[in-house]
């Protein structure tokens, strides 16, 4: 198996990293020549080129996962399983590998790749199996398959269920994202050009699978994050990402902004689990809620928090209850009421349904639209099709840290959005 | 349906009284083993650390400086720092107080020289902590690694102060001894039943402290923002909340605590600095905040608890010759050792018995499942 994420011990050399858990007790030393001599002639048959006695945090990203590939190898491995492994390649490194991969399959060993990018599969699969929300939906042979059918397969077909919203009048324009670009420390791009512009009353849902620059775009939307270039425009004005070290209290004052923020990851980022209902019904507002004397105003938050229960349908309706406790969908809901009671003008929403009971679902998505239908800008990522187009006015498909297509609604088509989700440009 | 998390009651007080038990426990067998009744023993201790009216005197005195430590750990510990340099910062503390009083103690009133002594204590412990937590926050310096070794500068940088501020002709290693302005007011003044003993105001002042403490960690936002930082530091920066900062002020506010702690020995036993002032009070403190659950409470209890074991053990050590002076020391670290390390040690066991209760009573719990 290699993991996306790679499974090495960065200050080690190759050999060491090979030999990890196979030391054979006190006898590494000796060991050491005859493991190195087989690491020589495995990097020789296979075309690997990694040099056994390089340190591995000096390697590329490529040469990493070769070495992971070497490991196993060293042990024997048939079955080499690879999970998402161009995530992290360059095209040229890519080609390379693929090159490997090839000739992995001459020499009779079988290879299982993990990968959403249509590209890939055609390239390289013989088989093909596809997965949706934990469960196989297909499996065809590659070369009897299009592109076209396997974004079909991949997104499924959404249920035509309408909710009720008004007709598409957006107005002014709330956001307006131009070249956003995000590197993290390594100098890997993650988000790239991004451009689009969101208007008040105008649901825009941000579709593709997960990891591919959709949570880092709505992070830097929120002041959790600071882009590495580009400029953001809300109701006119830049965003305050210039001339900041970092991000710490950013949030707060793009709260303070009218920016309101429901994060993809509820547990992590939106609530403190062990903080009762009513004391999370306050967090990213806590210094609205003060008296005279800088002191929480207990009875101003009970009433509040009674009144978003209420409104919110969040059950048990006990405000003294650790929201630990609570089910997904009734944390999604207090995390939502808390958000809209602060009248936003522009509103984020990372997975809005993610581990939300069905119920609750639909719920959710009518407070939502009537949020929208009240003028406010919404701008929501969720890998689920089927809530993009009960949702969306306008869809933005990332895939790569890209923007792959902005369509409206109407023009909703599962087949070309899963194209573009799968990395194909426009065309 | 079985719960998976102990009630609060049982969190708050079973598994603290257990562990204690099992710390007495434990220390009763060593005092068996070195020939005397612990029973005998356990009875001398009670006697004269709280029936006795002067011991209580001098338990509360004890525990006066431990409530300060307590607090100083206590309040790190929300925002989920471990400060284990309390006993540097309350050393440095202590020459807060001392420059302070050395140079107004001729000059100003007691009540305006007090004051000033607390303010130079409290800057000082929190000057101490402000290296750590600047570390901490901006450079990632895991906080008990520096504030441990704060410890150690903290006790040359000590020798260094006192060897300056020894007088000319004096051969004991301590400051000039304080005017009688900067003498702390006597509780004995108000309460003569506790005899002559040296507890002073600063039992208000802790009590006061614990008071504030509970209201700003409880009550207001920037307690919020310490308790979320503590619990769930992404959640802290989605909600705004500026970690490098809170983590900074934190010890500030935990290094002032310490240096606060001060105050108590310094200027109502002794009236000058002496070497090694603390003696340790500083690391009761992480004892008292793991005792104490970190709650106003549980603070005071487990700090009185501290002060009696002093107090009873010194006494205990006189009666019988062959408990030694140092038997504090050591139910100290078998309660730490208890009540620290291995703090859940019965949460296992209490729950089983909790659910077997339940389900014999038959009570359900569907409200919480």
């Amino acid at each position: 198996m290699v993991h996306q994420h790679f499974m090495l011990v960065e200050n080690m050399t190759v050999l060491d990293n090979v030999m990890l858990g196979n030391e054979g007790a006190f006898k590494l030393a000796s060991q050491r020549g005859a493991v190195e001599a087989k690491l020589r002639e495995i990097c020789e048959r296979y075309r690997l080129e990694v040099d056994p006695l390089a340190t591995v945090h000096d390697l590329s990203v490529g040469a990493q996962q070769r070495v992971e590939i070497l490991k196993q190898i060293y042990r024997s491995a048939n079955i080499l399983i690879l999970d998402e492994p161009t995530a992290v390649l360059t095209a040229q490194e890519t080609a390379s590998l693929f090159e490997i991969l090839r000739l992995f399959k001459e020499q009779g060993k079988t290879i299982i790749l993990i990968t959403h990018k249509l590209q890939e599969i055609m390239e390289i699969t013989d088989e093909v199996t596809v997965m949706r929300a934990g469960r196989v939906v297909g499996a065809v042979q590659t070369r009897e398959t299009s592109k076209e059918q396997l974004a079909n397969m991949m997104v499924g077909r959404p249920i035509q269920s309408e909710l009720p919203r008004a007709p598409y009048k957006p107005g002014a324009e709330v956001l307006k994202v131009s070249s956003l670009q995000l590197k993290d420390g390594n100098g890997v791009s993650l988000l790239s050009d991004i451009d689009f512009t969101l208007r008040a009353g105008e649901v825009v849902a941000i579709a593709g699978v997960s990891g591919n620059g959709q949570s880092e775009l709505l992070e830097i939307l929120s002041g959790m994050r600071l882009p590495t270039s580009g400029r953001v425009e809300f109701l006119g004005k830049d965003l305050p990402y210039a001339g900041r070290a970092n991000a710490d209290g950013l949030p707060a004052d793009f709260r303070g902004l009218g920016i309101g923020h429901v994060p993809e990851d509820r547990l992590r980022d939106g609530v403190i689990k062990d903080f009762s209902v009513m004391q999370n019904t306050v967090f990213g507002y806590q210094d609205h809620v003060k008296n005279r004397w800088g002191l929480f105003d207990f009875k101003r938050i009970a009433q509040r928090c009674a009144h978003l229960m209420q409104a919110f349908d969040v059950r048990p309706n006990n405000p003294d209850l650790r929201i630990g406790l609570l089910s997904g969908g009734n944390q999604q809901k207090v995390v939502i009421a808390r958000e809209v009671a602060a009248k936003p003008k522009l509103m984020l929403i990372g997975q809005p349904t993610r581990g939300v009971d069905i119920g609750t679902i639909e719920s959710i998505h009518t407070q939502l639209l009537r949020l929208r239908d009240e003028g406010v800008a919404i701008l929501l990522s969720s890998v689920e099709l089927e809530e993009v187009r009960a949702l969306a006015d306008r869809i933005i498909v990332m895939s790569g840290g890209r923007i792959t297509g902005i369509l409206p609604v109407d023009e909703f088509d599962t087949t070309r959005i899963g194209l573009l989700m799968g990395g194909l440009h426009k065309s | 349906m079985k719960k998976t998390e102990l009630p609060r009651w049982a969190t708050g007080f079973v598994l603290p009284i257990l562990n204690l038990l099992s710390a007495l426990i434990v220390a009763g067998l060593v005092i068996h083993l070195l020939g005397e009744s612990p029973v005998d023993s356990l009875r001398i201790l009670v006697d004269s650390a709280i029936l006795d009216p002067e011991g209580l005197g001098y338990t509360l005195f004890y525990a006066s400086t431990f409530i300060f430590a307590g607090l100083a750990v206590s309040i790190a510990m929300q925002a989920g720092l471990f400060n284990i340099g309390a006993e540097g910062q309350m050393y440095v503390g202590g020459l807060g107080l001392t420059l302070a009083v050395l140079s107004f103690d001729a000059s100003l009133p007691g009540w305006l020289l007090i004051p000033a002594a607390m303010i130079g204590a409290a800057i000082f412990g929190a000057l101490w902590s402000f290296i750590p937590g600047y570390l901490q926050a901006k450079r990632g310096s895991h906080v008990v690694v520096t504030t441990i070794m704060f410890n150690f500068i903290a006790a040359s940088l000590m020798n260094y102060a006192i060897l300056k501020l020894i007088p000319e002709g004096q051969q004991n290693p301590a400051s000039r001894v304080f005017a009688d302005s900067a003498a702390l007011p006597l509780l004995n003044k108000v309460l003569p039943v506790f005899g002559d003993t040296p507890l002073n105001i600063s039992l208000l002042l802790a009590i006061a402290a614990l008071v504030i403490y509970g209201v700003v960690v409880w009550r207001s936002s920037w307690g919020y923002k310490l308790r979320a930082t503590g619990l769930n530091a992404h959640a802290a920066h989605y909600a705004g909340v500026k970690i490098s900062r809170t983590i900074i002020v934190t010890m500030l506010v935990s290094g002032a605590l310490a240096g606060l702690g001060a105050v108590n020995s310094v200027m109502g036993s002794t009236h000058y600095l002496s070497l090694n002032f603390p003696a340790g009070a500083g690391f009761v403190g992480i004892a008292i905040a793991l005792m104490g659950r970190q709650h106003p409470v549980g603070i005071f209890l487990s700090s009185v608890l501290f002060g009696a074991l002093i107090q009873g053990g010194f006494d205990l050590s006189l009666e019988k010759p062959n408990i030694p002076q140092e038997t504090f020391v050591f139910i100290q670290g078998l309660i730490i050792l208890f009540c620290g390390a291995m703090e859940n040690f019965y949460a296992p066991v209490v729950m089983k018995v909790l659910n077997l209760t339940r389900r014999s009573t038959g009570t359900s719990t569907t409200k919480e499942a």
